[in-house]
């Protein structure tokens, strides 16, 4: 009886609030029909757009993911004054609204900024790609972390005292004790990555310079075509970015078929 | 490999691999300072830039403290409404089974994919007026509400699903063998270990509806002292030239959401002290 | 093994973009985010001209007020296209745009538009001048005058409209503190505010006609008005001081006043500034016209009016959101 009321109330949570929205985005994007669709993302800046923003995830996953277990394992396994610190701020990026974000990476490499400088001696990271990779690892860089710490908290450290005392070392005791056992909250962590990674408009946004066809991103594409009226495109762009996330978490479920718990 | 042999090699292993853990951490604390605490330390550092007073007297102004305790508020709602719901939604999504449960599972990070715009867009065609429901929200605290529910959707359920998944079930079984009612041992037995991870979850929520902009943006209004949250204040005061004071308020804001994340590191803590 | 292959298509991509050498150099343009249909056009055609025969030109939209601080930051721009004079001058202050950047013959002024009303569609509640506005039950939408520069037009053609009908700069700030009690939302763009309007809020939008007319050719439908006495809209464009160095970029800016470029700002519905082109198209003539540099209104040019009326803190318009929020 409890199971059915949990699962009509989730999901009628789920239904109203990302179910029918989500819905309502492919409706718009297809509905006129497959063609314009096709049509508003097959543009030559849609494409680039849409490269653009696979490199950008291409760097940001990965790094983030490495940083993340790297983290977690110091937030947990290790004490080191200021563990607490460390733990809070590394939620901190999120708090900040884009355009902090924005205003802190022009203050640190912008005009007249602390690392101003390398503009002059030809190292470009504002109105490029390094600052856009930059802004997308802030604001994605919590993920990882967050699912891995508590997951690494719940195992305990009992299966890999007994590997240290068995004499593996302790890369060997990562590879095939721990990681194994945190898996699933990496994976997650990198469904989340990348679905900020390429999701992200604002801060990413303000430091690109927004130059047409070099440093617009799928997510800017969508904002672009809203100005100029093009409503349906904005729709069509997004559901690109959709099924991207849909297909990372698809590809999780491929390569770690789920063994069912109950 | 024989003990007595394991006792000598131990040592070696050990350095090499302390040394290689070093080397990790090193990089990890260089990728966290380059990434996140130059700009955070740029920032703070720009915002004392006019002296004290003039920090003080922009971070205190009506509109802007309405605006930060609008946005700390219905964050803090926010956060609190996903423990709830995405606790029940990792839970329905890891042990029930439904037809098209592996669709919905793969959907939950949508509202994180979508550019910001498309979600308000989205929201306001739909709740707001002329909306298809007859439910019209739009420029009010509760429309503000939804579209923050909307962004923060995936947070505490993506954190309490592998965490679930993980979790050992005979305890659970043992106690249900015994009489014990679901709710018992959920309260007992699972809550606790999922404690720490919804706690995650929560501190996530919080920090994005703290910051977030570009979905609540349209759908808010954005009339100062009732539906302005701090993200546009700062907006609108960049845009306005005052930049020591969107760095002011900024900062402030900061500061506080780093206290509440320090908070439930700290309730965490507590609950689950008898762990590591 | 994948994002080996994405990382180094990546670099590559990176690479080509990067150069962007052409035989005849490359201009960066940095443009508000509304004419960009009409730039697209412009430049194309600049491109089949000698001068800009094989010239790169990169292009850059986005909201006037970002614009101007990317530039500000340290974004390349050899031709600034903004909204209102103020964000040109930002740059002037941090040393970008030279002072003299208005002195050719059309003051820097690159496109002109007016402040107008749309309503819905029949204008069933008659909305027809400044007075309407403030009847009672009526709701107005305008942008917020703070996140949004180009806002500042709606308010100051509505404090004007009320200094040309004889009434006194008292009295007429006492209009506006009236007008914005009929705001129930201020969205943080013009854009955002037509795209709430055309949800069903709102009895009427203050915007900008080009706005409305180009909303119209995409398909967003708007019925409009203009009011006899309302503000004049000029929208400028600067050489920047590394622009100046630039032969191609100079003869780009040149451009922007030729008949070409101006019949493609005119096709995408502003006024061109240009007179032979301007007799082309019929545009409403409002007969109480006037500029933000009409004194005997109270209007004495942007920067005497962004003090006196947008300062964050002390200007008028901070007390009358304080106002309708407290």
């Amino acid at each position: 009886m409890s199971r059915y009321v949990l699962r009509v109330g989730a999901l009628g949570y789920l239904t109203l609030l990302l179910l029918v929205p989500v819905g309502f985005v492919f409706y718009r994007a297809f509905e006129h029909g497959i063609g314009p669709a096709w049509d508003a993302v097959s543009s030559q800046q849609a494409v680039h757009a849409l490269e653009l923003t696979l490199l950008m995830a291409a760097i940001t996953v990965p790094a983030n993911t490495v940083f993340g277990v790297i983290l977690a394992l110091a937030l947990v396994r290790s004490r080191f004054p200021g563990r607490g610190l460390v733990n809070a701020i590394v939620d901190l990026p999120l708090a900040l609204s884009p355009v902090v974000v924005g205003l802190a990476l022009f203050l640190l490499y912008g005009r007249g900024g602390w690392l101003g400088g390398l503009a002059d001696h030809g190292i470009k990271i504002l109105f490029a790609v390094p600052g856009m990779v930059l802004a997308t690892m802030f604001v994605s860089l919590p993920f990882v972390v967050r699912e891995v710490v508590p997951v690494l908290r719940e195992i305990g450290t009992e299966q890999e005292q007994a590997a240290e005392t068995l004499g593996a070392s302790p890369f060997q005791t990562f590879w095939k004790i721990t990681l194994p056992a945190i898996r699933w909250a990496v994976a997650y962590g990198v469904v989340l990555t990348t679905a900020r990674a390429i999701g992200e408009f604002g801060a990413v946004s303000v430091v690109s310079g927004k130059i047409q066809g070099r440093t617009e991103t799928l997510p800017l594409y969508v904002q672009a075509q809203f100005e100029q009226f093009d409503i349906q495109g904005a729709y069509a762009a997004s559901v690109v970015l959709a099924l991207i996330a849909i297909a990372t978490v698809v590809a999780l479920r491929v390569f770690h078929p789920r063994e069912e718990t109950s | 490999m024989a003990s007595s042999a394991a006792v000598l090699e131990r040592p070696a292993g050990a350095a090499s691999g302390r040394a290689g853990g070093a080397l990790a951490k090193g990089v990890a604390t260089g990728y966290l300072t380059l990434v996140v605490l130059l700009p955070l330390a740029a920032l703070v550092w720009s915002s004392r830039a006019d002296g004290a007073q003039a920090f003080w007297h922009q971070a205190t102004r009506p509109e802007a403290i309405s605006a930060l305790k609008l946005s700390l508020g219905v964050a803090a709602v926010c956060a609190l409404i996903n423990a709830v719901a995405g606790t029940a939604i990792a839970w329905v999504l890891v042990r029930d089974r439904f037809p098209g449960k592996a669709a919905v599972d793969a959907v939950i990070d949508l509202p994180f994919a979508l550019p910001t715009i498309v979600a308000g867009l989205t929201l306001l065609a739909l709740y707001g007026p002329g909306g298809p429901f007859g439910v019209d929200v739009a420029f009010t605290r509760a429309g503000l509400l939804l579209a923050l529910l909307f962004v923060t959707l995936p947070f505490v359920v993506r954190a309490v699903q592998p965490v679930l998944l993980e979790l050992d079930t005979e305890m659970e079984e043992a106690a249900a063998s015994l009489g014990a009612g679901s709710l018992a041992i959920f309260r007992r037995i699972v809550f606790p270990n999922l404690l720490p991870a919804i706690l995650s979850g929560v501190a996530l929520a919080f920090a994005r509806a703290v910051g977030e902009f570009g979905a609540v943006v349209l759908i808010s209004g954005n009339i100062p002292f009732r539906t302005e949250v701090s993200s546009v204040y700062i907006f609108g005061q960049l845009q306005s030239g005052n930049e020591g004071g969107a760095a002011a308020v900024s900062v402030v804001l900061l500061a506080i959401s780093l206290g509440v994340l320090l908070l439930i590191g700290a309730f965490r803590r507590w609950r689950t002290r008898h762990d590591v | 093994m994948r994002v080996i292959w994405i990382t180094l298509l990546g670099v590559a991509l990176l690479a080509g973009s990067a150069t962007g050498a052409s035989k005849g150099g490359s201009i960066n343009l940095v443009a508000y985010s509304t004419p960009k249909d009409a730039y697209g056009k412009v430049i194309s055609a600049f491109q089949k001209t000698q001068a800009g025969n094989g010239v790169d030109v990169s292009q850059s939209y986005g909201g006037s007020g970002e614009q101007a601080r990317a530039v500000a930051a340290g974004q390349p721009a050899d031709v600034v296209a903004l909204s209102l004079d103020p964000d040109v001058n930002l740059l002037v202050q941090k040393n970008l745009v030279p002072k003299n950047w208005a002195a050719n013959s059309h003051r820097g002024i690159v496109s002109d538009s007016v402040v107008v009303f749309v309503v819905r569609d029949g204008n069933p509640k008659k909305i027809k001048g400044w007075g309407d506005l403030v009847k009672s039950r009526i709701q107005v939408i305008t942008p917020n005058p703070f996140t949004s520069g180009g806002a500042r037009w709606n308010v100051m053609a509505a404090y004007g409209a009320q200094r040309r009908a004889g009434k006194t700069d008292k009295q007429a700030i006492a209009y506006l503190y009236k007008l914005f009690k009929h705001v129930p939302v201020q969205p943080d763009s013009a854009r955002a505010a037509l795209q709430i309007f055309s949800q069903g809020k709102g009895d009427v939008l203050l915007t900008y006609e080009n706005e409305a007319i180009y909303a119209n050719k995409k398909g967003i439908h708007t019925d409009f008005r203009v009011p006899k006495a309302t503000l004049l809209i000029e929208t400028p464009a600067a050489l920047t001081k590394r622009g100046s160095s630039k032969p191609a970029a100079k003869a780009f800016y040149r451009y922007l006043w030729s008949g070409t470029a101006q019949k493609a700002f005119a096709d995408q519905g502003y006024r061109p500034v240009v007179k032979s082109v301007a007799s082309g198209y019929h545009f409403f003539k409002p007969p109480g016209l006037f500029k933000i540099s009409s004194a005997k209104y109270g209007l004495n040019g942007w920067a005497k009016v962004n003090k006196r009326f947008f300062h964050p803190e002390k200007g008028i318009m901070a007390a009358i959101e304080r106002s309708i929020g407290q």
